[in-house]
């Protein structure tokens, strides 16, 4: 494109900008240009580059031409002209102030407003009536809008939609619902267009799809012929479709405002380069690293140096808990009383926004975060970035360092620090890749059908429709641009009656068609339940963490009087027993039980070390692009010069006892010890994929008579254990480990082991809420009395047995496939490693399985068998009465 | 009464009231010197009652619970089946019951005696439903109902439903369960939508003063797991 020349700024900007000491970047005239052109643009820079300015720009220029022009008008009602969606309600309001500048500045008559889940009613209502100029929300409180009645008055003369921290918003269910909504959008204002912010990403094409309709409305509508495979090896190739040409489609609904390449509409695109090379490296504590473990206890030092040396330093971890443990380590050296904070997802919100403010007043030396700060809150003066634990990702970790050093132009400074020797593995991976700048963000998502149907009952609530106008539509959003007709009227069946075979609702029908062709809500309740569920964010599955008061009349008893100290998930809760110590919030607590919703707990007594440590809130899986890095780096011994010398030894003396498996290799191990018979593997494909992995060959194991016991998984391998002798069955058997790593083992197998998995009922669960299944619960309404809620997963036994196919099972089976249980990575690793399993039969384990060996203990033996855990607890009480 | 399938031990036999009593893994209990299979909670259409009110629960919960039901009943042959009370989710309950389930039903109460014990959801029984309706029932020195009493003994009952949660090494299972200290058993919900109530619950403590055994429901078979072993929710 043409160097946007500054003439495209109106006078009272140019003065503003030369007020400030500043000059209009290049992106941001681009974006002026491509405003005024009537174009959608990406605009993807690293953080610093004053991407906000430059979403905002047009539309403050474009404004203030407008409602100089017209004062009379803007008094009268005004109009809503830009719309920005930011993840984080917090994202929105701090744009808002930072908005406040400009506008306050040059004097502009305009008006910026807010609207979130803490916008006071009458607020809201005055926001329909009398619209700002500018409106921040969020995806959720756009939903609820784009479902109003009046939405079709209210966006009318929308012109500009900006998302921010696109990149993010694109990774989850979020980012369909929002992707259905923008779809709406540009159907209600035909003129408006979109900017995407974005930080780097491996395909910018993916967002820009995102930002503009896909298929164009056929004049015909509905019924298309397109097949694709919801199951699990994900979605198939779209077949080749006759697009409507864009002329063709001009006439009658949106104009185009992208460019297309191939048959994908595709919105402009503006990249701005990265400025200085990033100052990385690992940190290297001249000291052996363990080959397990995660908490690099013994970096602790050299980090708080690191810390005493730097003006701010952002501590980033990949778990809750390696947050509390690096805190805890952190405060135990902190002899000059440093100010050091903690900051993670689990906290109190008010915990957290006092850290947040502390750190933008600069009164804070140390951060110890999550992901919770990966995005863009303006942060200010960090200088120094510390990762401490696995990289996980080439992305993740850049968009982290990109915290440091606000100023593009100058070079972040960050160190990495591995917690074992696998870790220094991926680490070096990580900074390869940094200094190629290669990316490894997630693939586009296919939409999701729960979220297709929390939507559709929405725009039944907006307005009636007709079926095939509303298919038109929903296709237009990239997500679900291969969404074939059967499997929209599959979700509109549920959403009218649950779209069951067994017609049996037909009268409690939630949607109903009219005589006239079109789908209404049923009545106002239905709409009121609409609005109470939506969003794909689950919060239900969190219970909250509360201090407790001693009674001091009668010792023993704790009442729930203290403050809340954050939230931990359900499901560890569900573990604990009343006595259990756990680390949290900075501190060892002792939990006391549970009191309505909430878990009770106490502090724990001076140095008593918490007894559970698998608090694992927040875990990410190794990256597939990482992961093969990781690999290749191993399976090259010229590589090894690059690492660490103990390092370099101990994967010699792999190469002595074992071997080195190729890239594309997979290392099967199997050895005696204890008067067991272990096997361990190293897919390299993440925890995820690795449990499911686990839960899988033990079944088969049991099934080839080997009489497994147990497995535990990390990020790299696992580790199998039996009390038959694998080593032998193998030896005698040729084929028996391609046949044990086959890849049918995703067919019945995993068929079988999820029909019980707590895992899938899980992810079941969150997929009938989203759906409109079932009520979401709210704090406080749950468990006040018996049996008032229906257990999803007494609802998914009975669908399963009866409807395997039922639309929300086949949601279901599409998140587990990338989500809890990573089987579409499993798959790719199986098929990857057919013929080419390298099994090792050993008199005792090898260096690299000493890693995984090391997690036995520390990591949870999985099982979700009822019986041997009741079982268990049955014996338990013959031992005492036999004692 | 052997167990129909391989590998699964499908009773555990208890004493209640001086009689012996057969726990069943369906969550029926059979008694044998009577003859008579006793279930509980039963919850029929709870399913379509949740529909009325915008919830579209999968409507094969009725059939679901009656599948249970016909199995146990089938497998045993009592001469009569009571059910103790709650059988249908609300009174509109039998109304609603689809053409399929009522055959089934038909078929399952056709050739014994039939004893509908009215709950708190079932109040009243329209007469098309077949069999007695009745508040209460003595069978030698047990006496049958819906909601437990305090203070009474020989007492067999329904109404709580029941749930054991045991929380081993980091992993937890909870599962329906009969409740019994060899004077009343409170016993588990049949019904495929019916929920629990953890057996910890304050309600359970002066039913049981001198404490119970938990009769946990397991894949496979019965476990009976001490009072000291349950964990709260």
């Amino acid at each position: 494109m043409p160097k946007a020349s500054a003439s495209l700024l109106p006078k009272p900007f140019r003065d503003w900008f030369k007020s400030r000491g500043w000059k209009p970047r290049e992106h941001q005239l681009q974006l002026l240009a491509k405003a005024q052109a009537g174009r959608s643009v990406l605009l993807v820079a690293p953080t610093g580059a004053g991407k906000t300015l430059a979403g905002f720009l047009p539309s403050l220029v474009e404004l203030a031409e407008r409602n100089a022009k017209a004062p009379k008008a803007r008094l009268k009602g005004g109009s809503l002209h830009t719309l920005y969606i930011s993840p984080l309600k917090a994202l929105a309001t701090d744009i808002a102030r930072n908005l406040e500048t400009p506008v306050q500045e040059m004097n502009l008559p305009l008006r910026v407003e807010t609207r979130t889940g803490d916008t006071p009613s009458h607020k809201r209502a005055r926001q329909i009536e009398r619209p700002p100029d500018i409106l921040l929300t969020t995806p959720e409180q756009l939903a609820l809008l784009v479902a109003h009645r009046e939405a079709g008055e209210f966006f009318k003369d929308l012109r500009r939609v900006v998302l921010d921290e696109l990149h993010s918003l694109v990774t989850s269910k979020r980012g369909d619902l929002l992707s259905l909504d923008l779809a709406r959008l540009h159907k209600l204002a035909p003129n408006m267009t979109t900017v995407g912010l974005s930080a780097t990403v491996r395909e910018p094409d993916d967002l820009r799809r995102y930002l503009v309709p896909q298929r164009l409305p056929s004049p015909g509508g509905g019924g298309s012929d397109r097949i694709s495979d919801p199951g699990w090896g994900g979605t198939a190739e779209p077949g080749e479709v006759a697009l409507p040409t864009p002329s063709r489609a001009s006439g009658a609904t949106s104009p185009l405002k992208g460019e297309v390449v191939g048959t994908h509409p595709l919105a402009d695109l503006v990249v701005v380069k990265g400025g200085a090379q990033p100052d990385i490296e690992m940190l290297d504590i001249r000291q052996r690293l363990p080959l397990a473990g995660h908490t690099a206890y013994r970096s602790m030092p050299a980090i708080y140096d690191l810390i005493r040396e730097h003006k701010t330093t952002l501590v980033f971890v990949n778990t809750r808990l390696q947050a509390e443990y690096t805190f805890k380590e952190l405060w135990d050296l902190n002899d000059d009383g440093l100010p050091i904070a903690l900051h993670h997802g689990s906290l109190d919100v008010s915990q957290r926004r006092r850290v947040e403010e502390a750190m933008a007043a600069g009164k804070l030396r140390g951060v110890v975060c999550t992901a919770t700060l990966d995005l863009g809150i303006d942060w200010g003066d960090v200088d120094l970035v510390v990762n401490v634990g696995a990289p996980k990702g080439a992305s993740r970790i850049m968009q982290r360092i990109g915290r440091s050093n606000h100023r593009m132009d100058e070079p972040s400074k960050a160190y990495l620090v591995p917690a074992n020797s696998f870790e220094i593995l991926e680490c070096r991976a990580a900074l390869d890749a940094v200094h190629e700048a290669a990316q490894d963000t997630p693939d586009a998502r296919v939409g999701a059908l729960d979220v297709l149907c929390q939507h559709i009952l929405g725009m039944a609530c907006a307005d009636a429709f007709r079926l095939e106008d509303l298919y038109d539509e929903i296709v237009s959003a990239a997500p679900y641009a291969n969404l074939t007709w059967e499997e929209y009227e599959a979700c509109v069946a549920f959403v009218a009656t649950g779209g069951y075979a067994l017609r049996a609702y037909e009268r409690f029908a939630k949607i109903v068609k009219g005589p006239d062709g079109l789908w209404r809500v049923r009545d106002a309740r239905i709409a009121q339940q609409y609005r109470l569920n939506v969003g794909t964010i689950m919060d239900s599955t969190t219970v909250k963490v509360r201090l407790g008061r001693s009674r001091r009349a009668r010792p023993g008893t704790i009442l729930p009087r203290g403050p809340v100290l954050g939230e931990i998930e359900e499901y560890f809760a569900e573990t604990l027993t009343p006595g259990d110590t756990f680390l949290f919030a900075g501190q060892v607590l002792r939990f006391e039980g549970m009191s309505e919703d909430e878990a009770l707990v106490t502090k724990a007594a001076s140095g008593t070390d918490p007894k559970i440590p698998a608090y694992d809130g927040g875990k990410f899986p190794l990256s597939t692009f990482l992961a093969a890095r990781v690999r290749a780096i191993l399976a090259d011994p010229f590589e090894w010069d690059r690492l660490p010398r103990e390092l370099n030894e101990w994967l010699l003396q792999q190469r002595r006892r074992s071997v080195i498996p190729g890239p594309r290799d997979l290392l099967v191990e199997t050895f005696p010890r204890g008067g067991r018979s272990y096997m361990t593997c190293f897919p390299f494909e993440g925890r995820l994929a690795h449990q499911t992995l686990g839960m899988l060959l033990t079944r088969r194991l049991e099934r080839a008579g080997l009489k497994p016991l147990g497995f535990v998984a990390n990020d790299y391998g696992l580790a199998v254990y039996a009390n038959g002798d694998i080593s032998a069955r193998a030896g005698r058997e040729p084929g028996f480990m391609e046949e044990l790593f086959s890849e049918d083992m995703l067919g019945d197998d995993l068929e079988d082991w999820l029909a019980e998995s707590a895992l899938m009922k899980r992810t079941f669960r969150h997929c009938a809420v989203i759906a409109g299944l079932i009520e979401r619960r709210f704090p406080g309404q749950e468990k006040t009395g018996r049996q008032v809620t229906v257990s999803t997963d007494l609802v998914y036994d009975v669908l399963r047995k009866h409807e395997p196919d039922h639309v929300l099972l086949r949601a279901a089976r599409a998140d587990a496939a990338s989500g809890l249980l990573d089987v579409k990575r499993l798959g790719m690793m199986l098929s990857r490693i057919r013929g080419r399993i390298i099994h090792k039969a050993l008199d005792r384990v090898s260096p690299l399985s000493v890693s995984v060996m090391l997690e036995i203990g520390r990591e949870r033996v999985y099982s979700d068998d009822a019986d041997e855990i009741l079982a268990e607890a049955e014996a338990t009480l013959l031992d005492e009465a036999l004692a | 009464m052997t167990a129909l399938l391989k590998n699964k031990q499908t009773t555990t036999e208890i004493g209640l009231g001086g009689m012996a009593a057969i726990l069943d893994l369906s969550g029926a209990m059979y008694l044998p010197d009577e003859d008579t299979l006793l279930v509980a909670d039963l919850h029929f259409e709870k399913g379509s009652s949740y529909a009325r009110r915008g919830m579209l629960l999968p409507p094969y919960d009725t059939r679901e619970t009656l599948a249970a039901l016909s199995e146990v009943i089938f497998r045993l042959g009592p001469r009569r089946v009571v059910a103790l009370g709650d059988s249908f989710h609300d009174v509109g309950g039998p109304d609603r019951l689809g053409g399929e389930e009522r055959e089934t039903l038909g078929a399952v109460q056709s050739g014994r005696d039939w004893v509908w014990v009215t709950g708190n959801h079932d109040r009243s029984l329209p007469d098309h439903i077949g069999g007695t309706v009745v508040e209460d029932m003595e069978i030698r020195d047990l006496i049958l109902r819906h909601e437990p009493k305090e203070g009474a003994t020989g007492e067999v009952a329904g109404h709580l439903h029941p749930v054991g949660k045991v929380v081993m090494r980091g992993r937890a299972t909870r599962r329906r369960c009969f409740l019994s200290d060899g004077a009343r058993c409170i016993m588990p919900a049949i019904g495929a939508y019916t929920g629990g109530l953890n057996a910890c619950d304050a309600v359970y403590k002066p039913l049981f003063p001198k404490g119970f055994t938990a009769y946990l429901i397991g894949t496979e078979r019965i476990f009976a797991i001490a009072r000291a072993m349950l964990c709260r929710d």
